[in-house]
């Protein structure tokens, strides 16, 4: 039997903003536990939360970059249960009117199709705490700096088809709120976190299986791991004659399986009531117009313009604009060098994104500029160097050696070009390997890559690659060509 | 001294016929001698009083004085004060000191009011009798047998005994105007938004609002001078602009016509108390008053909405309380699991009103009931509005009784909550509505004080003021203390 998987994801994005969303308490990571947890955010009798308006902002930026609608009017609301780590006992969210809904995003797949997700809804709400149940024998630490953070919960349609497009959607949602600037993206730090709600048909059934919700999904590996394990589980769960319960369930990526989270931490009733410390949320025209105002190019529209303007491949074109650092840097190279753009770009996928990887730097920590890389790809573009000792000097420059002039003159790297010199080193290498000689002058070919091979190191790198080869096909004989 | 309004003390202090320091030590010795039978405060804080009176000394001399500097009052102890003890009323709350100052605490004390203590009141306000504190009911000075009202009661008793010359309070649903009727004093209930909530421990947080309890209107509008006005730290809080209440009260009468609901004259009114009411408003026409029959076509849903949308509220407010940061935790709390750590934590810091209404408050919000009650109840508040918004396009201000009866006895209404509730029944419909409303006293029937209740349209306090300061001045209901505090 033939069976669909259906991915729906709750995506949590920590907002971006200095203060939390309804105290001046500040935002930032890892300070000591509770320093920075204010009155309001231990929820302390008497206080009352006042809305920061950056956080509705964001919100209505998200809106606009995924076509949704912006609620003239939305609501908090309250979701009540209780909690140690949950101040108030209940969380100020959104309920029956989320600030935005009912927008979309096209997700481009691995196999260059494209796949239209729905945005359900968007909603602001507070996070809540941490419990920390390790390093206390026997008992549990609260640490409340995050409570009253500003989150996004970005809800989709279910309307992706299998573990790799809810991976490719959460990368999708990942870039554009970084490109948004509306939350950090920082996953380690839990900025941006996920559930999935998962469920399996037999292909071609109109109606939805009953799903599960897949908690802790804290990278995209694990989303994409936890979703492939999930809806194999029930697979064979229906196929064993078995029904799938609709339940909370939690990924273990130790063991790589999903397991059903106690009753206890599920709560059942909110009973959400629209929250009478808050005056309901009212959006106007001008708010709309400023905000679109201040969007930045989208990566769907940069995508678009690479592929227009460099004539970049479809692929180089997406990985160049996941990240708006990131193709703001090729754009600074593509610009300012003579190299083609493909070469630009594949430098800048290849070098650039692999030392930044090495090294677990953001492209703006780079120890290479983009002027610097523009310049070492002229050399490069002019033959002045090898594409072998251009990968040198980059490395070189990364090190903190020197600019890139500095380096190929203080290591005589620049490319031998003049004939007379190649010729020279040419016949040394034939005269040194009379048997390979003869081989390739008998026709065989392949012989040639380590005869060239040869001169490159005599040449220490540095002989033009595509003279040599020229040169070694001349003094071979006419019988070699 | 402690004859005198709050008006009257303002002028002893700025004439210097008296100290803040001798008035503040005058009614701390009355509070002091009287207060073991009363029972009226939960903290007393005499040591900050005196401080706190000496620095108001300081600035009556150099002339940096406002209109209340060095005058003494109460809170209610719902009102949070930094570094003195507040309880809500509450076992929950026993131990609980605030670290900052509640708005209307802030900005009295900024005004150079000084703060004798703390009144007791209903735990965390739920109450109309002041007898589910867990300090002890209060005892009306008009007779101590029976209840002051609440639940701001220990304001009112204080007030009604001179052991304080005014003292703030809160109204949820009559929590102001009904201890001031019972104890025969003046309570304001501003509009909704026009107090900041900022400080005060939330019952029901779209009734709740902060007020006064006074010996006249004059001395209400002159505190709610200091107390009203935007506050960016709550955001229901009105942005708009204070008048000068304590100057708008005394100006010349003007013509008011005053819309009286005949239903609230039927047979849930005591006799005595309608005809002590009819009086006034006879005596209202006297100064000029057109008194005009009106229909509040729907404010008999009043009692039923908002023992639906008080409790709702409430239940999720008091989910704070639940013994992990601050209030009571129980001895054996800890150790087992943590369903029960909160119930043995919750159990033991609520009383039996405030279990009651949780209850109720979570049964109306549960999935299967949310929209056959809380909805339903919203709707019925929003008719309730209507209703008033509608006389208020033919009246100025619409009067009647602000209670049902005199006050009862001690212990008479505990076992039946619904008649407990009903006491309510004229001044819960201020609150649905969030309409501004003050009772003064009006008569006395067998001996003990009753209230007339005016309620104006959003934001005009001024109006009200005017209109009970006038009839104070007509008669003398205002001026008539129980016997034995002199």
């Amino acid at each position: 039997m033939e069976w669909e998987i259906v991915v729906g994801l709750e995506i949590h994005a920590q907002l971006a903003t200095r203060s939390k969303i309804f105290s001046g308490a500040s935002t930032q990571y890892g300070a000591a536990p509770n320093s920075q947890a204010s009155l309001v955010d231990l929820g302390y009798p008497g206080t009352l939360p006042v809305l920061n308006g950056d956080c509705v902002k964001m919100a209505v930026k998200f809106g606009l970059a995924t076509n949704c609608e912006i609620a003239r009017r939305s609501v908090f609301a309250r979701k009540n249960y209780f909690y140690p780590d949950l101040p108030k006992g209940y969380q100020i969210s959104q309920y029956e009117l989320p600030v935005v809904h009912g927008g979309r995003v096209d997700v481009v797949l691995e196999d260059g199709s494209t796949r239209r997700v729905g945005i359900v809804r968007a909603h602001l709400e507070e996070d809540a705490g941490k419990s920390l149940h390790e390093d206390f024998a026997g008992m549990s630490g609260i640490d409340l700096n995050r409570a009253g953070t500003g989150l996004l919960e970005i809800v989709s349609a279910p309307d992706l088809r299998s573990a790799a497009e809810a991976g490719a959607y959460m990368r999708k949602i990942h870039a554009l709120v970084r490109y948004l600037e509306i939350c950090d993206g920082n996953m380690q730090e839990g900025s941006f976190r996920c559930d999935a709600n998962v469920s399996v048909r037999k292909m071609g059934d109109a109606k939805l299986g009953i799903r599960t919700e897949l908690k802790n999904l804290n990278s995209f590996r694990f989303v994409e791991k936890a979703i492939e394990i999930e809806a194999a589980r029930q697979i064979e769960l229906i196929e064993s004659g078995g029904k799938v319960a609709q339940e909370t369930r939690l990924y273990d990526p130790d063991r790589n399986e999903t397991r059903p989270m106690r009753s206890k931490e599920e709560a059942n009733d909110y009973r959400y009531f629209p929250d009478p410390d808050l005056l309901p949320v009212s959006i106007d025209e001008r708010l709309v117009a400023q905000v679109r105002a201040s969007l930045p190019e989208l990566p769907d529209a940069k995508r678009e313009r690479f592929m227009r303007d460099y004539a970049l491949p479809a692929y180089d074109a997406q990985v160049l604009t996941v990240e708006r650092a990131l193709a703001d840097y090729f754009e600074t190279v593509a610009k300012a060098t003579k190299a083609t753009p493909k070469i630009a770009a594949n430098w800048v996928m290849g070098e650039l994104t692999g030392a930044l990887n090495r090294d677990s730097l953001e492209v703006s920590a780079t120890r290479v500029s983009a002027p610097a890389l523009a310049s070492l790809l002229d050399k490069l573009a002019a033959g002045t160097i090898s594409g072998k000792i251009a990968k040198e000097v980059f490395e070189a420059v990364w090190a903190g050696e020197g600019s890139v002039e500095e380096i190929i003159e203080k290591r005589g790297l620049v490319q031998i070009s003049d004939s007379a010199s190649i010729d020279k080193l040419v016949a040394e290498v034939i005269a040194a390997n009379p048997t390979q000689a003869e081989q390739f002058r008998a026709g065989k070919q392949q012989v040639l890559g380590f005869l060239v091979g040869q001169v490159m190191k005599a040449s220490r790198g540095k002989a033009n690659p595509q003279q040599v080869n020229e040169a070694l096909r001349k003094q071979l004989g006419p019988g070699a060509s | 001294m402690h004859k005198g309004t709050l008006a009257q003390l303002a002028g002893d202090l700025r004439a210097r016929r008296v100290s803040a320091t001798e008035l503040t030590r005058h009614f701390l010795g009355r509070i002091e001698r009287f207060d073991p039978k009363l029972n009226a405060f939960i903290t007393v804080t005499a040591e900050q009083a005196l401080a706190q009176a000496a620095v108001a000394d300081q600035r009556l001399a150099k002339g940096d004085a406002t209109p209340l500097t060095g005058l003494p009052i109460a809170h209610k102890d719902i009102f949070c004060t930094s570094g003195v003890k507040t309880t809500c009323g509450s076992k929950m709350l026993d131990n609980f000191v605030a670290p900052y100052d509640a708005t209307v605490v802030e900005r009295l004390a900024a005004a150079g009011v000084v703060m004798l203590g703390k009144t007791n009141m209903d735990e965390f306000a739920m109450g109309s009798s002041n007898e589910t504190s867990f300090y002890g009911p209060v005892h009306n000075p008009w007779d101590l047998a029976l209840v002051p009202g609440g639940s701001s009661g220990g304001s009112a008793a204080a007030v009604a005994a001179r052991i304080v010359p005014a003292a703030t309070g809160t109204d949820t649903g009559g929590s102001i105007r009904q201890p001031a009727a019972l104890a025969g004093i003046t309570g304001l209930k501003p509009t909704y938004g026009r107090v900041s909530r900022y400080g005060m421990i939330a019952f029901a947080s779209s009734l709740d609002q902060a007020g006064v309890l006074t010996q006249t209107a004059e001395d209400a509008a002159l505190l709610l001078e200091a107390i009203a006005g935007f506050d960016e730290r709550d955001s229901t809080s009105l942005d708009d602009s204070v008048p000068p209440y304590s100057k708008l009260v005394g100006e010349p009468w003007d013509d008011v016509t005053i819309g009286v609901p005949e239903s609230f004259f039927d047979a849930g009114l005591d006799a005595d108390n309608a005809a002590a009411v009819r009086a006034a408003l006879k005596e209202l026409t006297k100064l000029g008053a057109k008194l005009k029959p009106i229909e509040l076509k729907y404010i008999h849903l009043s009692v039923p909405a908002y023992y639906v949308v008080a409790p709702a509220e409430a239940s999720s407010n008091l989910s704070r309380f639940d013994g992990v940061r601050f209030g009571h935790r129980a001895e054996r709390a800890t150790g087992e699991d943590l369903v029960t750590f909160y119930m043995r934590n919750r159990g033991e810091g609520f009383g039996a009103e405030v279990k009651r209404r949780i209850l109720t408050g979570t049964y109306v919000l549960s999935a299967g009931y949310f929209d056959a009650y809380y909805l339903q109840a919203q709707k019925a508040r929003k008719l309730i509005s209507d209703d008033f918004a509608r006389a208020f396009r033919e009246v100025d201000l619409v009067a009647g009784p602000t209670t049902p009866s005199p006050a009862f006895g001690i212990g008479q209404k505990t076992s039946n909550p619904i008649e407990m509730y009903l006491n309510d029944i004229y001044t819960i419909g201020a609150n649905l509505a969030g309409l501004p409303a003050i009772s003064i006293p009006c008569g006395l029937v067998r001996n003990l004080p009753v209230g007339l209740q005016l309620v104006a349209p959003p934001l005009n306090e001024a109006r009200l003021l005017k209109v009970a300061h006038h009839f104070q001045r007509a008669t003398d209901w205002h001026q008539r203390k129980p016997g034995g505090y002199a």
